[in-house]
């Protein structure tokens, strides 16, 4: 199952990598994982995608809840919430391919934010499943570069995670 | 008035109450070993490797309720250290590891003797901490102590780059520390516990299960109490040992893969477990399918949530601090009345009776070789059940943890989790220092106490008249044993080839050997040595080859598919 994870940590330096390392030593996924700080300039906010049975995200929260650093822990996917991800996709926009690609940016509602004479930068935000969509849209060969930030998510309506 | 970063460390460790030090000096703790050498309130304990300064804080700590220090330079001396600080960490013990680093500018440029210290110990340590500003330095090593002993303890390590021990501010030790992403639940959850004082009182074969949380906690008075007013029986272990008194009729034995035959089957075929500061590893329980094939209702008293349900679902977890927790379990024991169901009890015992009835620790009395449960039997006599007992890690560990019979807490100090050879001769170093005057024996093999044999060094230069109990086999027993079970016999460089002479090299370093080949001799020798209260002696008994730890439960079978002796 996928889980994502929202974790309100200090921000210091070294608490990302407490994070990371959890995972990786204790053989948890981690799909995305994002991080910045937040309007409160001593935590981060950081959103992990992970996949596991209920056992093992229930030892991912409660693992994460053990690090000095971490804060608060949520997993979001355990009621309504909203999810986000931005892509950065480069594609080749040469000729006729041109409007096409235009169209096709416009109908996903992506944004072209950079132009050149053979390429389009296109920014899009979505869920991950969305950014997924645009990229098989697309004809694989006219696909130049993609960079995504992996997903950031927040609780729907009144709920809220704050110190 | 300003103090330099040196100064501070110092009079944190002062205002800590820290008696010991256990440490190597280096370049980049220089300062502080200035100014360490301008006072006296703290003594430094030179160790001859950074292990030994870890496994003797270690010792120090598993033998107090205090938090045993570490003091070693950057790069090599972290490094060596790292082996110490993983073993208290998988057994959760209170330490603080200060460690030099090269100056700030340095870092990151490959200085000499750099190493990562925060990243080579971050996932062996409960915390760690480098302290880039002096300002930070006084609040950093309260941070380190309170999180060391609070909680589920464990080892906080704190590196502090050269040039910050030079800097100066003004210094003044913080009274408490307050950390709003560290607040360990103390109290049990009422509700919970009410579940519990249910589950206990309907019970018709109950089982009570104890590990190292009753120690660390120093619950055993409380854990005794329970356990009499409920009249059930009772396991460790192998870190719970002398949590619950060993020479009780209540008490089964220790459990797991070398545990009793009959603590194994009543942690088996119980109705209700009271699991008590343990977490259910591999080496207790075996596999975990096997284990949940009987219905069970289960209650798990942990500090640590991330301990419940990880192998095991239990029924009723209460997260709180195991003394805590225990002091109230039993009030609402006894405010409810509780009374035993005395006839379904009866009922379990004597089915406890006939697996007792087993004998499954017996081995053969009449060898003409010494036997070494037959020394580790003869050691409970000569010390009356009293001493501190430090063991290494193999076939010895196991036979101390089963023929010595610890009443007390605090008197078995082994690396449990870790599983660290070299772990027994500097761990009782520490015992002694924090122990004065008391009996400490250092349970061995020759292949063990090789690996810190250097601190024989030590124990001369304090004085510290510790007994070792070495078990020679010429055979990395344990190693063997397994080669013998699951791999055809075939030895495969488990033999001790090129020992030295034990005796000698005792004496070498200023101590007292012992040569002990005859069983008639094992009960002379031993007395001699426990006379000699002031010295240090090297018993090297000469032990059977072929002797194996039994009951044994294979890696991954269930908890009772056990081999005994009699089935070879």
């Amino acid at each position: 199952m996928r889980h994502i994870i929202s974790i309100m940590l200090e921000n210091e330096p070294g608490a990302l990598s407490r994070v990371a390392g959890l995972f990786s030593a204790r053989g948890y996924n981690i799909e995305t994982l994002t991080v910045a700080p937040t309007e409160d300039e001593s935590l981060s906010r950081m959103t992990i995608v992970t996949t596991g049975s209920d056992d093992v995200v229930e030892q991912i929260t409660k693992q994460l809840n053990k690090l000095v650093e971490v804060v608060k822990v949520v997993d979001l996917s355990e009621a309504a919430h909203i999810e986000r991800e931005l892509m950065l996709i480069k594609v080749r926009a040469m000729g006729k391919e041109r409007e096409e690609m235009k169209r096709m940016s416009d109908i996903f509602r992506g944004r072209i934010i950079d132009v050149t004479e053979n390429t389009y930068t296109i920014e899009l935000t979505g869920t991950g499943a969305k950014l997924d969509a645009f990229i098989q849209a697309l004809e694989h060969s006219a696909i130049l570069e993609t960079v995504r930030t992996g997903a950031s998510g927040i609780g729907r309506g009144e709920r809220v995670l704050k110190v | 008035m300003e103090l330099t970063g040196a100064e501070i460390v110092v009079k944190c460790l002062q205002a800590e109450g820290v008696e010991y030090v256990f440490g190597y000096p280096g370049g980049a703790v220089l300062f502080i070993y200035d100014e360490l050498f301008k006072q006296d309130k703290v003594k430094h304990i030179l160790v001859r490797h950074e292990q030994g300064a870890t496994h003797a804080a270690d010792g120090y700590s598993r033998s107090s309720d205090k938090v045993g220090v570490a003091l070693v330079t950057s790069g090599p001396g972290v490094t060596n250290a790292v082996t110490g600080i993983a073993t208290a960490y998988m057994d959760s013990i209170p330490m603080v590891i200060i460690t030099g680093q090269v100056p700030t500018h340095a870092i990151g440029l490959d200085a000499f003797q750099e190493c990562d210290t925060v990243g080579i110990t971050r996932p062996c340590v409960k915390h760690n901490f480098l302290v880039k500003e002096v300002k930070d330095l006084a609040v950093t090593i309260k941070k380190a102590f309170y999180l060391a002993r609070t909680g589920r303890p464990g080892p906080v390590l704190v590196d502090i780059p050269k040039d910050v021990t030079s800097a100066k501010c003004p210094f003044e030790y913080p009274e408490t520390v307050t950390m709003r992403s560290y607040n360990p639940v103390v109290k049990g959850h009422p509700g919970q516990i009410r579940k519990a004082v249910q589950l206990l009182a309907e019970a018709k074969r109950p089982m009570i299960y104890t590990g190292g949380g009753v120690i660390l906690s120093d619950a055993s008075k409380r854990l005794t109490k329970l356990v009499k007013l409920l009249g059930f029986p009772c396991t460790n272990t192998l870190m719970g040992l002398g949590g619950y008194p060993a020479t009780d009729p209540q008490f089964l034995g220790m459990l797991g893969m070398h545990g009793t035959y009959e603590a194994n089957m009543a942690m088996q075929n119980c109705d209700v477990l009271l699991a008590v500061g343990a977490r259910f590893d591999d080496r207790v329980i075996g596999n975990p399918a096997h284990f949940g094939q009987v219905q069970r209702k289960i209650i798990h008293i942990d500090i640590d949530p991330s301990s419940i349900s990880k192998r095991v679902k239990v029924d009723v977890p209460i997260v709180g601090n195991v003394s805590d927790v225990l002091e109230e379990l039993t009030r609402q024991l006894e405010a409810a009345g509780y009374k035993p169901d005395q006839k379904a009890l009866s009922t379990w015992w004597s089915q406890i009776g006939l697996w007792k009835s087993k004998d499954c620790l017996k081995y053969d009395k009449k060898s003409t070789i010494i036997k070494p449960q037959f020394v580790l039997e003869r050691l409970y006599e000569i010390t009356k059940g009293d001493a501190f007992v430090t063991s290494d890690v193999g076939q010895h560990q196991m036979w101390a943890a089963q023929f010595y019979k610890f009443d007390k807490p605090r008197r078995w100090i082994n690396s449990g989790g870790l599983g660290t050879m070299g772990f027994g001769l500097p761990a009782a170093m520490g015992v002694q220092f924090a122990n004065p005057g008391a009996t400490v024996a250092c349970v061995t093999g020759e292949a063990s106490i090789q690996m810190c044999i250097q601190e024989l060094s030590t124990c001369k230069q304090y004085r510290l008249p510790i007994k070792i109990v070495n078990l020679n086999n010429k055979y990395m027993g344990m190693v063997r044993q397994w080669q013998q079970f699951f791999h055809g016999n075939r030895y495969s460089e488990s033999y001790m080839d090129a020992l030295p002479d034990f005796v000698k090299l005792a004496e070498s370093y200023g101590h007292a050997g012992i040569k002990v080949e005859e069983p008639s001799e094992v009960e002379p020798a031993l007395k001699e040595a426990f006379k000699r209260k002031n010295d240090l002696v090297f018993l090297d008994f000469v032990t059977d080859q072929t002797e194996n730890v039994y009951p044994m439960v294979q890696g991954g079978k269930g908890l009772t598919e056990m081999i005994l002796a009699e089935e070879l």
